[in-house]
């Protein structure tokens, strides 16, 4: 008896302590809800701090940042909400969880195509959907997505899921430029082509490069960054090394893009400092660290591209409205479904 | 009722005088009898709160797939469902194939024949329950990889330069899948497996070694027959965490209907076109615990044989040839299922040591062990409350009530999440809405806003299993011996916390501690119902994963491995209590 007796009281009195989390409605704090990955935001963060006193706190949520906002309603803890594709920034204005902001600093610094006409999301950076070719075995320098259909590349192609926000947005710029038919056509002969089932991440794919098993890989350009920096794992400069970028349709309508962002959260509770971090984030100063530190394009005009970002190539990015890419997400969603990518 | 001497009325009747006389001679009042006639009295409505409230997620994802938008059905049918409900089939299957045998097999090795480090192995067979799915995922991968010792060490030896001059086998595919799950999940078929050659097979196999037969034979044609219940039992506990798996199956690009529920639900934000997957892959699930039933009651399970302890069992001592295949077979899986992961992660700890420690682990550990433990012991009460329900009223209502309050197993963690996260955030809500207009303040998001809605998914994720073992400990325990304690007089209460709770210690402490371990790997309901600023070890460890960097998780995963041995430590000991 005695033994259940502590049983229980260790394990209500533990039950009290778990539950007393402390509260994420402090007042000089902003909360974070981001899809973005928490190191890559860690510098900016950190930065945000130093110079406001605002401490930040940030839960990644690799998926369903949406429906979980949704949920929480008008009790969601959630100040900002960052995420890494266009798609699901419209989304969540669809989804009805965020608010306007009408901030002449932030409007000055974010050009007007990259960000919502209501002030409901903004754009913070863009990062191009690359080819890795092999340095060895791939001899042209000059690439389209279109081509990426052709027999020359059976057996040849690494890619991670259809299923991915950044292969949804390429196929939805697909659709969005060559028409739906056309899209799902040239999205079988891909797969196809594949010399895998889709599985692992960009870096995995340049890494299957490198390793043999395929020759180019469709990646977003900064991993090849932190792939060339990596110090604690230096066999990725390795992998790294083992490939060239191209950038697809350069002589032509120009490279897909795609667009990492930030949103205000409907109920936010904390609405100024929500504000002051979004400012900040659209600063020089913060440009310039993603530029550095996470080797993405800045989006504000005037900041420098770091040296690794430029030793990627010229890019010319494809031109197309973000808008089509987001209207065509769920097209193309169904899409990747319909011609069994992923299997 | 198995009693023959006294009827049912007559025993009841005895009872009741009993009670009376107990309450007439001390006119006074004894908590323990009141909890008694109102417990049983009270027995189905307590039942029925614990099971709706246990069921809730699974109501949840009813309504939400049926009452919700059909729109998406006929793509999913069409695209969808047909290649995941294959890839399901294949790799339940294949999984269900090889736990099967290897556990079993090594149950037997190491309960009747004595060889070399049998004893350590015996217990070695239960390391890779530490290893979670997804973490062995990520050691195969790097392990059987381009860049693992293996694909380099052929490289080395043939002077292949490229993955295109040779071979190797693709741990990214179904086969892969099949065998990375199969090798850290037969424990659960060992456990069983040797709990029933532990409790019945002895007695047989010494009669039937008399008797002239085979070892072979024996395991053929008695011991299994004889196991088959547990064989199931074990199987499906393997299949129920088979299905439930994301991480591995993310990891290692194998599309099943779990893998599909989570990517209609977040990839294309088709809640209900997932809530609908997730009924086909309820129907499945219906069906092993349909067949696990069956199964265990068809065990003919003699009470005396069960009770009877028997000591001074020879193990057959095996020579020469014999005894390095023994220890061969039952090396084997340990050093795949439990080396391997150790090895490469304990590398990339090693490693990773050198640049610093993060200090956010130790946070992330302790959350990890402090939300095991309580769910641990949650779990466990209610599921003695189910159990023990069960044991004193045996009807049909109350069968199907404890049944559909273990169902929440069944379901993947990521839709027990969300079945378990919209109607609390809606409660929540509700609460914060009437505080805050009546009394003019806000009480925020009480449930959702603090871990009690993790543990709560972990109760109801978790059950079946401390049921399961709960139930099993019970049916070794001769209803007699309730009988007998009424006879003389001892309510329910104390019959049940004198005489059975002390008899139940080890399927107790079984219980809980599957559920811990379980708890601490647990991944993706963790990941959708955290509360804000809350870390898990399994949490900081997938998002290092996802993001390809598991190097830097060697240290984290190393700790849930290490953590998890702490548990399979104290089942041993009890194990040998008992």
């Amino acid at each position: 008896m005695t033994n259940i007796k502590q049983i229980l009281t260790a394990g209500i009195s533990a039950l009290i302590i778990s539950v007393s989390i402390p509260s994420a409605f402090a007042s000089d704090t902003v909360n974070i809800y981001s899809y973005r990955q928490p190191e890559l935001i860690a510098p900016l963060l950190e930065a945000f701090t130093n110079e406001t006193g605002i401490e930040v706190k940030a839960l990644y949520l690799g998926k369903g940042v949406l429906e979980r906002i949704k949920a929480e309603g008008k009790n969601s803890p959630a100040d900002v909400i960052l995420t890494l594709d266009i798609s699901r920034l419209v989304g969540l204005k669809e989804g009805g969880v965020t608010q306007s902001v009408v901030n002449t600093k932030i409007d000055a610094n974010i050009p007007s195509q990259y960000r919502d006409s209501e002030g409901n999301w903004f754009g913070l950076t863009t990062r191009a959907r690359v080819v890795f070719a092999s340095r060895e075995r791939v001899e042209q320098n000059i690439i389209t997505y279109e081509e990426l259909a052709e027999e020359k590349w059976k057996g040849r192609i690494c890619t991670r899921s259809g299923q991915n926000a950044y292969n949804i947005a390429l196929i939805a710029s697909m659709i969005a430029n060559i028409g739906e038919e056309e899209t799902k056509t040239w999205l079988r002969k891909v797969k196809a082509n594949l010399a895998r089932s889709p599985a692992g991440n960009d870096r995995a794919q340049v890494k299957a490069v490198y390793s043999g098993e395929c020759d180019i890989a469709i990646g977003n350009t900064y991993y090849a960054g932190k792939m060339r920096t990596n110090e604690e794992n230096p066999e990725q400069k390795e992998w790294e090394a083992s490939v060239k970028i191209l950038f697809p349709n350069s002589e032509g309508r120009g490279t897909h893009v795609n667009l990492s962002g930030m949103a205000m959260a409907k109920y936010a509770p904390n609405p100024k400092n929500a504000l002051a971090l979004m400012e900040f984030l659209s600063s020089a100063k913060a440009q310039e660290i993603y530029a550095e530190q996470v080797y993405e394009y800045p989006i504000k005009a005037g900041t420098k591209i770091s040296p690794i970002v430029e030793s990627f190539g010229k890019i010319k990015p494809d031109n197309l409205a973000l808008e089509e890419i987001a209207k065509n997400a769920a097209i193309a969603s169904r899409m990747v479904d319909e011609v069994g990518f992923d299997n | 009722m198995k009693l023959g001497l006294i009827t049912n009325e007559s025993y009841n009747l005895m009872r009741k005088e009993d009670k009376l006389s107990w309450w007439q001679a001390l006119s006074g009042f004894r908590p323990s009898l009141l909890i008694d006639r109102l417990g049983l009295d009270r027995l189905s409505l307590v039942l029925i709160i614990i099971a709706l409230l246990v069921a809730m997620p699974i109501f949840t994802l009813f309504v939400i797939a049926l009452s919700g938008d059909f729109s998406s059905l006929s793509h999913l049918v069409k695209n969808v469902i047909p290649h995941a409900s294959k890839t399901t089939f294949l790799l339940l299957f294949g999984i269900a194939f090889l736990t099967a045998i290897i556990g079993s097999l090594s149950a037997w090795l190491v309960s009747f024949f004595e060889f070399p480090f049998r004893k350590t192995l015996s217990i070695a067979l239960m390391l890779p329950l530490a290893v979670p799915t997804y973490i062995n995922a990520y050691a195969f991968v790097e392990f059987f990889g381009f860049t693992g010792p293996i694909q380099s060490l052929v490289r080395n030896i043939f002077g292949f330069t490229s993955s295109r001059d040779y071979w190797f086998f693709e741990i990214r595919s179904l086969g892969g899948a099949i065998i990375v799950l199969s090798l850290v999940l037969y424990p659960y078929v060992y456990l069983s497996m040797r709990a029933i050659f532990y409790l019945q097979g002895r007695k047989v196999i010494e009669a039937a070694s008399l008797l002239g037969a085979g070892h072979g034979r024996i395991f053929t044609n008695i011991l299994l027959p004889l196991a088959r219940p547990a064989l199931a039992l074990g199987v499906i506990l393997v299949l129920m965490e088979a299905i439930n798996d994301i991480g591995a199956m993310e990891y290692l690009g194998v599309k099943t209907l779990t893998f599909s529920i989570y990517s209609v639900w977040l990839n294309q934000g088709d809640f209900a076109g997932a809530a609908q997957i997730a009924l086909i892959l309820l129907v499945i699930i219906l069906a092993l615990v349909i067949f696990e039933r069956l199964a265990r009651n068809k065990q003919v399970f003699s009470e005396k044989e069960a009770s009877i302890k028997i000591n001074g069992f020879q193990r057959v001592k095996l020579n020469g040839f014999a005894k390095w295949v023994a220890l061969f077979a039952s090396l084997t899986p340990v050093i795949l299922g439990f080396g391997i992961p150790f090895f490469i992660l304990g590398f990339f700890a090693l490693r990773s040591l050198k640049t610093g420690f993060d200090a956010s682990l130790i946070n992330a550990l302790f959350t990890s062990i402090s939300l095991a433990t309580i769910a641990a012991i949650i779990t466990v009460m209610v599921a003695l409350f189910l159990s023990y329900a069960i044991r004193i009223k045996n009807t049909k209502t109350i069968r199907t009530l404890v049944r559909l309050a273990t169902l929440g197993y069944a379901l993947p963690g990521t839709i027990i999440a969300l079945g378990i996260f919209l109607p609390l955030a809606r409660f929540d809500n509700f609460v914060d809405f009437y505080m805050r207009d009546w009394f003019g303040f806000s009480t925020g998001l009480l449930l959702t806003g603090s871990s009690i809605t993790l543990i709560f998914a972990y109760v109801v994720r978790f059950m079946v299993i401390a049921e399961g073992t709960i139930s099993a400990g019970f049916e070794k325990i001769p209803n007699t011996l309730d009988q007998a304690s009424l006879c003389y007089g001892k309510s329910r209460f104390d019959t049940f916390f004198k005489i059975l709770l002390p008899l139940m210690r080890p399927a107790i402490a079984t219980a809980a501690l599957l559920v811990f371990i379980d708890v601490l790997k647990e991944l993706s309901a963790t990941l959708m119902l955290r509360p804000f600023g809350l870390e898990t070890l399994s949490i900081y460890i997938h998002d290092l994963a996802s993001r390809g960097r598991i190097e830097q998780a060697g240290l984290a995963s190393l700790i849930i491995m290490l953590a998890g041995l702490i548990p399979i430590i104290i089942l041993m000991k009890t194990l040998q209590k008992s």
